[in-house]
């Protein structure tokens, strides 16, 4: 009996056909769950939340209701392929998998298959280059932005000179972490310091003898890019070796409450980048509490709201419901297919008037999106914890990164990656 | 009733001796080759084809592979993961060095070089038994993960480490790349497990197979009786680690197109396929179809079951996973500590005498 209602089961799985119902299908790739599920779990929960939102206060995108699907990663990049093959037949129109290592993985089969990516902040950074990446999107910022961004923030603080310096990159030892290499090693040449470059095994809970290694070599500086519990290792491990926090800087996805709470006081002053405000002090955020959280539809256990990565989660629903309108706007009818919102992430423009009018003024940088550049502006504020405090404080307006240097390393990773794989020049036509 | 046995004479040695002595088994190894070969392709989706069957498909694979090993020779080894990696580096390194070559024969000669890599760190093997055997292919995995994520070479000096497989096509039809088909990937790894079981059934029975049981005994009474133990082992070690690394050029090519040593070949990899091992049956070439199926197939079965079909929240069905996965592993090793194989051969004999136990 069991086994005939199980088979049953199976067998309604195997003929379920995509229903061809009235909605917009964004899928969700989360990972609630694994070493990384305290940085999956704020995400996923803005992002749901803001969907939420939509189609409780707007009734979603041009009238059409949005259908979110959920798909468990655990950030395992088999999981993740798992998980995209399981929707691709149901007309997503954007993928987010807060993963490079994923990312990675379903760059060419979403080319193919065409389904839009957008990996924010992450994910491959050549893919700023839509000639050769039509369908994936990395705006607002990439890592070698991030990576020029803080060189740029250490040059302000030694009136533009950095000569003789020594900067240390601790890296999560992934596909991830290694990104900021190239471009950093590029930097250290043009500005003449020394990079040292020092791996973290993933997850990252051991870092003894890496910080010995920091120890003795006294850097002035150490960049990190982490994830995880990688990064409140990191924190906690600089607190004992008593390395000054302000000249520790994260990169955004190290800068998280997370992140340096664990090590209390001893986190005080630790620096991170960052790509938009944190807290609740946003006019959204009110909407957010009538229309979501009164009703009790947030996402998860709801503890998460305000936090960073929370923010982020936020801000990536919000990128994708605008460029879904763009979408809907381009192609003049309002159930759009992978295509038509791939060709409005392309069209995608940000700006400081349409963030007030969404309830996020001065949330994040303005910026626009175009074929040759699928990476926005990339612009990115350092923010300093104030531990006393508990929060996160801005200390600097947005900082440019070197977009030349940053766009000729593009070129090259990109035709590299062209010849290879044989792929035409997308923009011209 | 389902074995009919009366009859059923064997007349000369080869017919005892061969693979399936009982008939029924024999035509029911037929029919299924039959069914997979000539039925399925038919049938495929992609989801199924891509998140199951094809898996389910390379873990047989990397099993049996292990199984020569562990099973048959009776050496601990916990390098599986970084031997995989060779697999798939070395499909990387000769497809896009010549492109023109058949993939086919890139996988077979990925698994050649792997084979040459198994061999240089069996050596060990030779002078330290068991679980300092164990550390020492642990070592193996370590070192060879970091030369694959650290070494330029091997990855083209791409910035983060990531290989890509690119499109490569044979008799027309892509087999790997994001445009393959459903059936051309799933006819590939069939293809491969097929020889390979074949291969791995042949050589276990045969001469080289008993020098490897002999020395999984006892090795000390298989030199007294002239089995050598440097080619034995080694031969082992060789053998195991062609197949271990067409599974990894497989898993890259084929099912992934992307991965990057660290994460896709790591440790976990090595103990994911050494429990498809124990759990399957040591020794067993059923067992290690009956392991890989358990640990590669399960998972996703409870996946569609819990979230797609009974819309589940997706973490609660992911922790739900890992807690039913684990209760069966220790409910199969307390019910039959010899593996699903084992328990399979107790199935076997009663149905043999079923429904007349007398």
């Amino acid at each position: 009996m069991k086994m005939t209602r199980l088979a049953a089961l199976l067998a309604a799985t195997l003929m379920a056909a995509p229903a061809v119902a009235q909605d917009l299908h964004f899928p969700m790739l989360n990972y609630r769950t694994g070493p990384f599920a305290p940085g999956g779990i704020p995400f996923a929960d803005g992002y749901q939340d803001y969907l939420t939102l939509i189609n409780q206060r707007d009734g979603g995108i041009g009238g059409l209701p949005i259908r979110m699907t959920e798909c468990e990663t655990a950030y395992n990049t088999e999981r993740g392929v798992e998980c995209y093959e399981s929707i691709r037949g149901d007309n997503p129109l954007v993928i987010q998998p807060l993963s490079t290592g994923i990312t990675y993985q379903l760059i060419p089969r979403a080319t193919a298959d065409g389904v839009p990516i957008h990996s924010m902040g992450y994910g491959r950074t050549s893919a700023v280059n839509g000639d050769v990446f039509p369908y994936v999107f990395n705006y607002p910022a990439n890592y070698w932005d991030g990576a020029s961004v803080a060189i740029n923030y250490l040059l302000s603080q030694n009136g533009d000179s950095l000569q003789g310096k020594k900067i240390t990159l601790v890296y999560h030892n992934s596909a991830y972490g290694r990104e900021p290499i190239p471009t950093l090693e590029r930097l250290a040449a043009q500005y003449g310091f020394t990079l040292v470059t020092i791996p973290v095994d993933s997850p990252g809970q051991e870092q003894g003898s890496q910080w010995l290694q920091i120890r003795r070599e006294r850097p002035d500086y150490v960049l990190m890019w982490g994830w995880g519990v990688m990064n409140a290792v990191a924190v906690q491990e600089a607190a004992n070796i008593g390395f000054p926090m302000e000249n520790f800087i994260g990169i955004w996805w190290s800068g998280s409450e997370n992140d340096v709470r664990p090590a209390g006081a001893g986190a005080n002053g630790y620096t991170a980048l960052t790509l938009h405000g944190v807290g609740t002090d946003y006019p959204l955020y009110a909407d957010l509490q009538t229309h979501v959280i009164d009703t009790g539809m947030a996402a998860g256990a709801g503890d998460q709201i305000g936090t960073v990565l929370y923010s982020r989660g936020l801000y990536a629903a919000m990128l994708a419901v605008e460029a879904a309108r763009t979408a809907q706007a381009l192609a003049g009818h309002a159930q759009i297919t992978g295509a038509e919102m791939r060709a409005g992430m392309e069209a995608l423009v940000i700006t400081e008037e349409r963030l007030a009018e969404l309830g996020l003024p001065n949330f994040s940088a303005s910026f626009e999106v175009s074929c040759a550049n699928h990476g926005g502006g990339g612009q990115a504020m350092v923010q300093r914890w104030d531990a006393a405090a508990d929060r996160w404080n801005l200390i600097t307006d947005w900082i440019s990164s070197d977009r030349e240097l940053i766009m000729e390393l593009v070129a090259a990773d990109s035709a590299a990656f062209a010849a290879e794989n044989n792929i035409q020049p997308a923009c011209a036509n | 009733m389902l074995y009919r046995e009366a009859g059923d004479f064997k007349t000369s040695y080869a017919s005892d001796n061969q693979t399936f002595p009982i008939r029924f088994d024999r035509y029911a190894y037929w029919v299924v080759l039959l069914l997979a070969v000539c039925v399925v392709p038919f049938f495929l989706n992609d989801y199924w084809t891509k998140s199951i069957i094809v898996p389910f498909l390379i873990y047989v694979i990397a099993a049996l592979g292990l199984n020569i090993l562990i099973g048959y020779c009776g050496q601990l080894s916990l390098g599986t993961g970084a031997f995989m990696a060779v697999g798939a580096y070395a499909t990387f390194k000769l497809t896009v060095m010549a492109p023109g070559l058949n993939v086919f024969v890139v996988f077979i000669l990925a698994g050649l070089v792997t084979a040459a890599v198994g061999v240089l760190f069996g050596l060990p093997s030779l002078k330290i038994k068991g679980f300092y055997l164990a550390v020492a292919t642990l070592a193996a995995q370590f070192f060879l993960i970091w030369l694959f994520t650290r070494q330029g070479w091997f990855f083209n000096y791409s910035p983060t480490g990531m290989i890509t497989m690119p499109v490569r096509t044979v008799l027309g039809f892509a087999v790997t790349g994001p445009s393959a088909s459903a059936a051309a990937i799933y006819m590939t790894c069939l293809f491969f497990v097929i020889v390979m079981a074949w291969l791995a059934r042949n050589l276990t029975r045969g001469t080289t197979g008993r020098s490897w049981m002999a020395i999984r005994d006892m090795d000390i009474a298989a030199e007294i009786i002239g089995v050598n133990p440097l080619i034995a082992k080694l031969t082992a070690f060789a053998v195991s680690s062609f197949f271990v690394g067409v599974a990894g050029a497989l898993l890259f090519g084929v099912q992934l197109g992307a991965a990057e040593a660290g994460e896709a070949f790591g440790i976990n990899k090595s103990f994911l396929v050494l429990f498809m091992v124990i759990i399957g049956g040591l020794g067993s070439i059923m067992g290690s179809f009956l392991g890989a199926a358990f640990l590669v197939v399960l998972p996703v079965i409870l996946k569609v079951l819990l979230v797609d079909s009974l819309g589940w929240p997706s973490d609660l069905a992911r922790h739900l996973e890992v807690m039913i996965i684990g209760a069966l592993i220790v409910l199969v090793l307390i019910l039959e500590p010899h593996g699903m194989a084992a328990l399979w051969r107790t199935i076997k004999d009663k149905l043999r005498l079923w429904p007349f136990p007398h």
